[in-house]
């Protein structure tokens, strides 16, 4: 076979030629290693050959695992947020360069245990910050569709190297969309789990009440593949409590009799969404149709104030995560030679980039005294009431569709002068986040950009009640495999025909 | 809208040096995010509960049995500064 197919194929299918003894896992872990990355999508990368890449698993050739699922030495791509014993670990931030964590997160040490290998460490925007990744101290990804145009973010590197050939599959962390937005702009398929399907020990904290690890693969089965390795309840993380039968991988070839709930006022038709995004969402609704499922109206009046809760709720929780970085006991110690306050002051000044400043000041001033209740506390009464809209649509609908977001990829530095454009990249994603449900973006096709030029990937969001994983999975394998028929690789990623982008 | 001397308040609240630049660009883009935030404020939501959390859980418990920690060495590793098994950090009185 050569590079170019082993590139190409998903990590499922990889898994089968390695179990059928047609694939020597090392070989294909080494195809990977070996791979230019010219889109800056690793911080860290294993060499080939290397026995150490996993810092909690076995080494090369591995014996098979105990438990039910072995991925037989799959390579993975972890965004840098996850801690990994000895392997440098930045979350994006110059104030963490060099940290090497004392130990290893629980869904990196779950991946190892299933007998996956850490490929490498993905580029991401500062401590999930960003729906760009033009927020990394450690400079852009690139799209690898359109190296001038972003890739996404926050896990822009995890979707830039699963899209470009760079990875087979990936994880990443989604606090309002850091899975699902990338997904969509990069082509592939993101998933972000129910709030506590997977242990949150050993990721780098953004807004506790928000962070979920989730899989960035190339198709529906790898993330149902991934979901299930991951998830589990961990007594290191006491929010953590998996998901109780576990997650079948999806086989389901039509959608009879199920319902698909479109809000008007939150879909192809809301302001803001480009001509091509609404045109490629039109078109999957037709194409569920086509499966048998049916379209049902439902409302989801509150879900328009989502960003504007998300915008005081998460800042007011990084805020105090990100106290934590102090010159005290890691990482970067600037200005100590003027006493202690000025040390914190000036380390954090020195560490931080302009948008986790931004969010640390946005938070501090939401939770100060005299503002608490009219921010903070307005935001989370506004979450209740998008997680009760959630809730009454559920009880007419299975699943809740909505364009990813609202635009395709967009050129690089258009929005880093203006943080509200910014942030409305979020607009779809942040309810469901807010409400803690579970939704996977899926490619949908290609369309033009409002300004014109190549089509780039449009992305599908399907949402469901929470833990109902298992099915939101099956939905979106039937889907997936209407609008992309297997053998097309009009839209498949892997590295043919992707790397000579207009970069 | 947000001034200058909020801006400079919230920065003193976060351990956070701004030099003067910073904080006008601060005062615009802050007072820029929460004339939107601001749009839930006039929401008429008595009656509804805060939402802290989305999973239903309480009390997570645990069997209260010793378990091995962080061996000192290794939780001090990546300190900037270390010294005699500690975190050294200059005085808090300055110098």
């Amino acid at each position: 076979m050569s590079a170019a197919e082993l590139l190409s194929l998903t990590a499922s299918q990889a898994l089968s030629r390695i179990e059928a003894g047609e694939l020597s896992s090392d070989e294909y872990f080494d195809a990977y290693a070996e791979t230019e990355d010219g889109l800056n999508a690793y911080l860290w990368r294993a060499d080939a050959g290397e026995e150490g890449a996993n810092p909690a698993g076995p080494g090369r050739e591995a014996e098979e695992p105990a438990g039910s699922v072995s991925l037989r030495g799959l390579p993975v791509a972890i965004k840098d947020i996850f801690c990994t014993e000895g392997i440098e670990t930045t979350a994006g931030s110059a104030i963490l360069a060099g940290y090497r964590p004392p130990y290893t997160a629980t869904a990196v040490e779950r991946l190892a245990d299933a007998g996956a290998r850490v490929l490498g460490k993905t580029n991401m925007d500062e401590f999930a910050m960003g729906s760009s990744n033009e927020n990394s101290a450690f400079g852009d990804v690139l799209n690898p569709i359109d190296h001038q145009r972003v890739p996404g973010g926050s896990s822009g590197g995890s979707a830039a190297a699963v899209s470009g050939g760079l990875a087979p599959w990936a994880i990443g962390t989604d606090t309002g969309g850091s899975i699902r937005q990338p997904a969509a702009l990069c082509g592939i398929v993101g998933l972000k789990p129910t709030y506590g399907a997977i242990s949150r020990y050993g990721m780098i904290a953004f807004a506790s009440s928000l962070d979920q690890c989730g899989p960035l693969t190339r198709d529906v089965t790898d993330a149902a593949l991934l979901l299930n390795v991951l998830q589990g309840r961990d007594p290191r993380d006491s929010t953590s409590v998996g998901i109780a039968d576990g997650v079948e991988l999806p086989s389901r070839e039509d959608l009879g009799g199920l319902r698909f709930g479109v809000a008007r006022d939150f879909s192809h038709e809301t302001e803001g969404v480009e001509r091509g995004v609404a045109a490629s969402f039109k078109a999957t609704l037709d194409a569920i149709e086509r499966l048998g499922g049916e379209l049902v109206d439902v409302q989801l009046p509150s879900a328009e104030h989502g960003l504007s809760a998300y915008y005081v709720i998460a800042p007011a929780e990084a805020s105090s995560n990100l106290a934590r970085f102090d010159g005290v006991r890691y990482g970067m110690r600037n200005g100590e030679e003027d006493g202690l306050l000025a040390m914190y002051e000036r380390t954090r000044a020195a560490g931080f980039g302009p948008e986790v400043k931004r969010r640390i000041m946005l938070g501090t001033y939401a939770l100060s005294s005299g503002y608490y209740d009219a921010y903070y506390g307005q935001a989370q009464k506004v979450r209740t009431r998008i997680a009760q809209d959630f809730a009454a649509a559920f009880a007419s609908c299975d699943f809740i569709v909505t364009p990813t977001s609202p635009t395709v990829a967009f050129e690089r530095g258009a929005r880093t002068d203006n943080p509200l454009a910014m942030y409305l990249s979020d607009y779809f994603t942040v309810p469901m986040s807010l409400a803690g449900i579970p939704a996977i973006s899926i490619p949908a096709g290609n369309a033009e950009p409002d300004g014109g030029g190549p089509e780039l990937p449009v992305g599908f969001q399907i949402a469901g009640p929470a833990f109902s994983e298992t099915r939101l999975l099956d939905a979106a394998f039937a889907l997936e495999q209407e609008i992309l028929p297997v053998g097309s690789s009009a839209s498949r990623p892997g590295p043919t025909g992707l790397m000579e982008g207009s970069g | 809208m947000i001034d200058r001397e909020q801006v400079l308040h919230v920065a003193r609240l976060a351990r956070l040096e701004l030099s003067d630049s910073d904080v006008e660009r601060m005062a615009a883009e802050l007072s820029g995010i929460l004339e939107h935030v601001d749009r839930i404020a006039s929401l008429d939501l008595s009656g509804l509960e805060p939402t802290t959390h989305v999973v239903a859980l309480e009390n997570v418990m645990r069997p209260d049995e010793p378990q091995p920690s962080l061996p000192r060495e290794r939780a001090l590793a990546a300190a900037p500064d270390p010294d005699e098994g500690a975190f050294r950090v200059p005085s808090p009185g300055g110098q």
